[in-house]
């Protein structure tokens, strides 16, 4: 019996390990996240959120993220009207049937750089850059890869031609991808005076991606210790229950 | 059934117009149940509270659920994003169907090991299969749902599987998508069957606590009752048992929805469905990987598709094919070797579909899917003939032969409980 149970979580905790397979190398980071207690570092997704801003949102779109969802970040409601308003959105038609523009508001959602996949390609020699908010959580073990992603660009080995357009990563499935390198270190200046090397980048923009993956992480891990406790005790409870109703069985069969 | 006196007055009025209340004592007090029953007996009621979850998750998620391909995914991720806590309810619902799965899986296993399929209980038996078969159907459309990468190519690969019947394969695959590829139609009918088949599952299970109840459970002896000794009533003594099993359950179902919601899912289901472009592997979701080894390890398109749903058509006449009259494996020592192998060519058959179809991979697959036919076809008939089975106890309160083990004790019937 103890065997059945054996195997089967055996089972179980392979079936994750097999759908992570993959040739690609991988640089392991403890997340702030990670864990039945992890939580999301608010500092780091602001300078992640800088990150995104200033370089990521040229070509990627944030479809799923208001700009009311920042206050998870920490900012307070003025600061995210004065973020909303730094973007422009479509709206419309008005009363005249014109579509228009107007300066974002925090129920507005990121507006995406390009109207339409067609236009993305066109724009990018025909690769279309993904929308970010799900990344993290659409790839096998999402924020390390995304880590790994950011700094593994380097010079392709020995044999590799590289076509046009293309270029190399050592963490990119295959090596070849079309997204030109997009940090080095110090391009993005923090507000926060944080130490802008590549390797912070790359941790600050994962980190504000899981947290776009996963904006109920926090709660979610809340909610369980709460419940988990709860649900421990039930057992405990439940357990003596059971003895004390079958005692009288059992000092039948002794 | 039993001439219940009930002392409230309006009870009794009720009881006596519509006898409900006779019914629950009966299904609960009166009940003769084995006393000897193990754990594995709660797999059952475990079942039971799975399609409770999943339709009571699944109704509040189609309240804010949009069957369209346009705004499948969207509809999701608000529901993840918007809907307050509706990532819980989508999380429970997600992992509810894994979690079912490994219930009903153990659930199945200990049928086969104690033997629950003999007679006289065949009928409950093919109608647990009939269950399987459609929880099986169910899980697919649902996963089809959310319009992932995995949800579209998942539905065009097994839709397709259907073009294998001869002469009317194409078309019975055009009328199935509702189109000539799986699109808006093909979705909007999964959700609605997805939707109407958990009350069809649980009018068979209905049906299977019926017919459990005509004969009772089987238990680890695998040998019937003889009398008053061998049995206590369901109330209080299973009942606690029961909600003891439930609360162990919940814990680690509650760990992996909390703590590890995406850990049975596939990354690929986070990008939207793509028509245009083929994820690297697509691989259903891990309940169904034994079942798709044993589709892929036949060269032959047919005969893969006739050698999964084979798989299952030879649970159904299971009770005819093990012809041994001693239930339990307990006292069926070659039986009981075959059993653990036939587990482990599961668990094999189940690693097997998640690997690539290549290689070494293919040929361990089609081992395996022989010994699994083998197994049933004619390990089991084999060994119903050749086989000495130990001998039986007399009864389920009577010394165990040889005295001593958990079963031996006195005959004194327990009191009831109140």
């Amino acid at each position: 019996m103890r065997r059945f149970l054996i195997t089967l979580s055996a089972l179980l905790f392979s079936a994750p390990a097999l759908a992570a397979g993959g040739d690609a190398k991988l640089t392991h980071i403890d997340w702030s996240f990670n864990g039945p207690f992890g939580t999301f570092d608010q500092a780091s997704l602001q300078r992640g959120f800088q990150v995104y801003s200033e370089v990521c949102a040229s070509c990627h779109s944030l479809e799923y993220i208001a700009f009311r969802n920042l206050a998870d970040l920490g900012y307070n409601e003025a600061e995210i009207k004065a973020i909303a308003a730094q973007y422009e959105v479509e709206d419309g038609p008005n009363d005249e049937g014109e579509m228009f523009m107007r300066p974002a508001i925090p129920a507005d959602r990121f507006p995406s750089p390009y109207p339409n996949e067609n236009a993305a390609r066109a724009a990018n020699g025909g690769a279309y850059p993904p929308d970010l908010s799900l990344m993290i959580k659409a790839r096998p073990n999402g924020a390390d890869y995304m880590y790994s992603l950011m700094t593994g660009y380097v010079d392709a080995p020995e044999g590799i031609e590289v076509p046009d357009g293309m270029y190399y990563n050592a963490s990119y499935p295959g090596g070849m991808i079309a997204m030109p390198q997009p940090l080095y270190g110090e391009d993005v200046e923090y507000a926060d005076g944080h130490a802008a090397e590549i390797a912070d980048h790359a941790k600050d923009i994962t980190a504000f991606l899981a947290w776009t993956a996963e904006p109920e992480l926090e709660s979610r891990k809340r909610i369980g210790v709460a419940s988990m406790i709860f649900l421990l005790l039930m057992t405990v409870m439940s357990y003596f229950a059971m003895r004390f109703i079958w005692a009288d069985v059992k000092k039948a069969k002794a | 059934m039993s001439q219940t006196q009930f002392k409230n007055p309006v009870v009794k009025w009720v009881d006596h117009r519509l006898p409900i209340f006779s019914m629950v004592n009966h299904t609960l007090h009166d009940y003769p149940t084995p006393r000897n029953l193990n754990y594995f007996w709660n797999f059952g009621s475990l079942a039971g509270l799975s399609l409770v979850i999943m339709i009571v998750t699944g109704i509040v998620l189609a309240m804010s659920y949009t069957p369209h391909v346009d705004y499948a995914f969207e509809s999701v991720e608000r529901i993840m994003r918007d809907v307050n806590h509706g990532w819980l309810i989508r999380y429970i619902h997600m992992n509810g169907a894994s979690f079912f799965f490994i219930v009903v899986f153990i659930h199945m296993f200990r049928g086969l090991y104690y033997g629950s399929y003999k007679a006289p209980r065949e009928l409950l038996w093919m109608l647990g299969v009939v269950i399987f078969l459609l929880m099986m159907a169910t899980a697919f459309m649902g996963y089809v749902l959310p319009w992932g990468q995995m949800s579209f190519w998942g539905a065009t690969v097994i839709t397709n599987l259907f073009s294998a019947v001869p002469f009317v394969g194409d078309s019975l695959v055009t009328f199935l998508w509702g189109g000539f590829s799986v699109d808006n139609p093909t979705l909007n009918r999964f959700f609605a069957l997805h939707y109407l088949m958990p009350f069809v599952i649980a009018g068979v299970v209905i049906l299977h606590i019926v017919a459990l109840h005509k004969f009772g459970s089987n238990n680890p002896l695998g040998i019937d009752m003889t009398g008053p000794q061998d049995s206590i009533p369901f109330h209080p003594y299973y009942t606690i048992k029961d909600f003891f099993g439930i609360s162990v359950f919940l814990t680690i179902f509650a760990a992996a929805v909390f703590f590890f919601p995406n850990a049975m899912g596939h990354p690929d289901n986070y990008i939207p469905a793509n028509a245009l472009q083929t994820p690297a592997h697509i691989v259903p979701e891990w309940y169904f990987l034994p079942f798709y080894a044993i589709l892929r390890a036949v060269p032959d398109k047919l005969g893969g598709v006739l050698a999964m749903f084979g798989a299952i058509a030879v649970l159904f006449i299971l009770p005819w094919l093990d012809r041994s009259p001693v239930r339990s494996a307990k006292f069926r020592p070659i039986f009981k070797i075959f059993f653990w192998v036939f587990f482990a060519d599961c668990l094999l058959l189940g690693y097997l579909g998640a690997m690539p179809a290549e290689g070494i991979y293919v040929i361990l697959s089609r081992i395996a899917t022989v010994w699994y036919f083998a197994h049933f076809l004619l390990i089991l008939p084999i060994l119903s003939v050749i086989e000495t089975p130990r001998p039986l106890p007399q009864s389920i309160s009577s010394p165990v032969l040889g005295g001593g083990g958990a079963m031996a004790g006195a005959a004194a019937a327990p009191k009831e409980k109140a």
